[in-house]
């Protein structure tokens, strides 16, 4: 794929994702990504001191399936959907049938009886793979939020 | 001992029932709240500060709180740990604005007055004026101006802090029982932090540190522990409660060939869902790496420190509160030094059970606040605590409240209620 088109596919791709995720189909979240993928969610704080641990982390795609079944049938929490705003995908580098991204997002949060509130900031440090004419599948997100601070729990992946 | 002539909480009595009673006012009272501060935060405990891996180094130090002190913990030149109150003598601003860091000395950005690794008072900015004009009176003594210094202990890479002269040694404070089940982690090695995240609780920060203590809901709440057999009731385990009742350890152990009781079943419990199996089983296969066949262990330090162990998993939480009504809760996620790949990603796996996000523990977030909320006008009612009677005694079942009257039971000694 051609640079723009690649821009394109990521910025495709990353709208479809948060599109699932906000319209609470967290069934077809799993599906955006390979199925030896690698998923955690940290902080910038973290991040940049190299350590390793995420307040979610995966490393194939039946754990992120997990997630959600754990949040369908066992994980007990007050009823809450997310709003994604995302950035136009930052430095997007092709390399081979890899693509290399980076996103900034917004993410607010919509608690049953209250107004929406800002949960998390922050940028996907993403790892495409070409799997298509122009289809493409996360191999490797991490998710680094600004801050290391979380309200009172993170249930749905972001 | 406690200045205990002015009332903690005025107007307010314990209920007559004793421990079996916890009355509401205990989570929304403001007075209590800053009676908290002095009685039990500067009182006679010992408070976690961070790990001696943090201040490996002369000059390392870290800024943190003992209740809604802030407070530093420093390595100084002479080997030692010292912690001081992070609250410049001359004016109150914070010295250390960094959560972490190395230096050789502190200075305060306000007016640069400088404090030592000890945290004694070295330097006042133009002390002597300027060209012979202003300046501080001939005589002051600078290091009686010195910010309030604590006493600091360590066991097994845990550091302490206390405001008290009185407090017993820590190991003592901790108690044997207890003391045993830390080294039965913390000696396995040197520790290795794998992440730090904090996590904001909308609730007093009783409810969570009682969350903690009550081995009872553990397994009712949290769904992912029954059904993978990770912890039920019925699994072999116990409770140990120290002499004081301020310290806890719970733990179960899983014994492999178990036939699931029917115990659950039949009380129709929801956490009981024998059709909900895992796409990837491979983060629920922990090694038995201490050789005891403990799979959970949760144990807690009177009043702020808790470590927890779920399968190869480790973690240290801090317990601080922001108000009466919000409580910070501060994870550090380790491994050890030596751990090999395979320990180091089994780890960071199963560290997906636990934390803000934890498979199991996310519920531990939200149920303090739905008791926050469910108590707005019930300051004169009170919760019933009677599992397991009145006692605040160890025992081989954790159907059981008898650690949460323990600490209550600390509680009331500490704050004189
Ligand atoms: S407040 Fe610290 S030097 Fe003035
Ligand atoms: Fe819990």
């Amino acid at each position: 794929m051609k640079t723009l088109e690649l821009h394109l596919a990521v910025s495709l791709l990353q709208a479809r994702y948060a599109q699932a995720i906000d319209d609470d189909r967290l069934e077809d979240w799993p599906g955006f990504f390979t199925e030896d993928c690698f998923y955690s969610i940290t902080s910038h704080e973290n991040h940049v001191r190299g350590l390793a641990a995420g307040i979610v982390w995966c490393d194939n795609q039946g754990m992120l399936k997990d997630r959600v079944s754990g949040l369908r049938e066992a994980n007990i929490y007050e009823r809450h959907r997310y709003r994604h705003v995302l950035s136009m995908p930052a430095t997007v580098q092709p390399e081979g049938d890899r693509v290399r991204a980076q996103t900034p997002f917004a993410v607010y949060r919509i608690t049953r009886n209250r107004p929406s509130e800002l949960f998390v900031t922050g940028c996907y440090h993403d790892e495409y793979r070409i799997t298509g004419e122009d289809d493409l599948k996360i191999a490797r997100r991490v998710v680094v939020c600004d801050s290391s601070v979380f309200d009172t729990l993170l249930a749905i992946p972001l | 001992m406690n200045d205990v002539a002015t009332p903690a909480a005025p107007g307010r009595t314990w209920p007559d029932e004793g421990l079996t009673r916890i009355p509401y006012w205990v989570y929304t009272d403001e007075a209590l709240r800053r009676q908290e501060q002095q009685r039990l935060y500067q009182g006679e405990t010992w408070n976690y500060l961070c790990l001696e891996a943090d201040l490996a180094q002369t000059g390392d130090y870290v800024s943190t709180f003992v209740g809604e002190t802030p407070v530093v913990a420093v390595r100084a030149e002479d080997g030692e740990l010292y912690a001081f109150e992070n609250r410049c003598a001359h004016r109150g601003a914070l010295i250390a604005l960094e959560n972490a860091g190395r230096t050789d000395q502190f200075t305060c950005v306000y007016h640069a007055w400088s404090y030592d690794l000890q945290g004694t008072l070295k330097g006042v900015a133009f002390e002597q004026g300027v060209a012979g004009k202003g300046g501080m009176p001939p005589g002051f003594d600078k290091p009686a101006h010195s910010p309030r210094k604590l006493r600091v202990a360590t066991t097994c890479g845990l550091v302490f802090g206390s405001f008290s002269d009185d407090v017993p040694d820590l190991e003592d404070y901790i108690g044997e029982a207890v003391l045993g089940r830390i080294r039965r982690i913390l000696g396995k090695g040197e520790i290795e932090v794998l992440g730090r995240f904090t996590q904001k609780l909308p609730n007093n920060w009783k409810l969570y540190f009682e969350n903690v203590k009550d081995s009872y809901h553990a397994s009712l709440l949290h769904l992912f522990l029954t059904t993978f057999d990770v912890n039920r009731l019925t699994q072999k385990g116990g409770l140990i409660v120290s002499e004081d009742g301020g310290n806890h350890v719970s733990y179960s152990m899983v014994i492999p060939d178990e036939r699931h009781g029917s115990e659950y079943r039949d009380q129709g419990i929801r956490s009981e869902n024998q059709d909900y199996t895992l796409h990837d089983t491979s983060f629920l296969q922990g090694t038995d790496e201490i050789g005891d066949g403990i799979t959970l262990q949760i144990l807690s330090v009177f009043p702020g420190f808790v470590l927890g162990q779920v399968w190869n998993s480790f973690v240290v939480r801090q317990v601080l509160p922001k108000g009466v009504d919000e409580t910070e809760l501060h994870w550090t996620y380790f491994g050890f030094r030596e751990d090999t790949p395979e320990q180091r990603t089994a780890r960071l796996k199963q560290l997906n059970l636990v934390g803000p996000a934890g498979l199991v523990s996310m519920e531990d977030g939200c149920v303090g606040g739905f008791v926050q909320r469910g108590i707005a006008t019930a300051e004169d009612e009170r919760a019933v605590v009677q599992m397991g009677g009145d006692a605040t005694s160890s025992s081989d079942t954790r159907a059981t409240e008898a650690s949460v009257r323990g600490f209550w039971k600390a509680y009331r000694r500490h704050m004189g209620l």
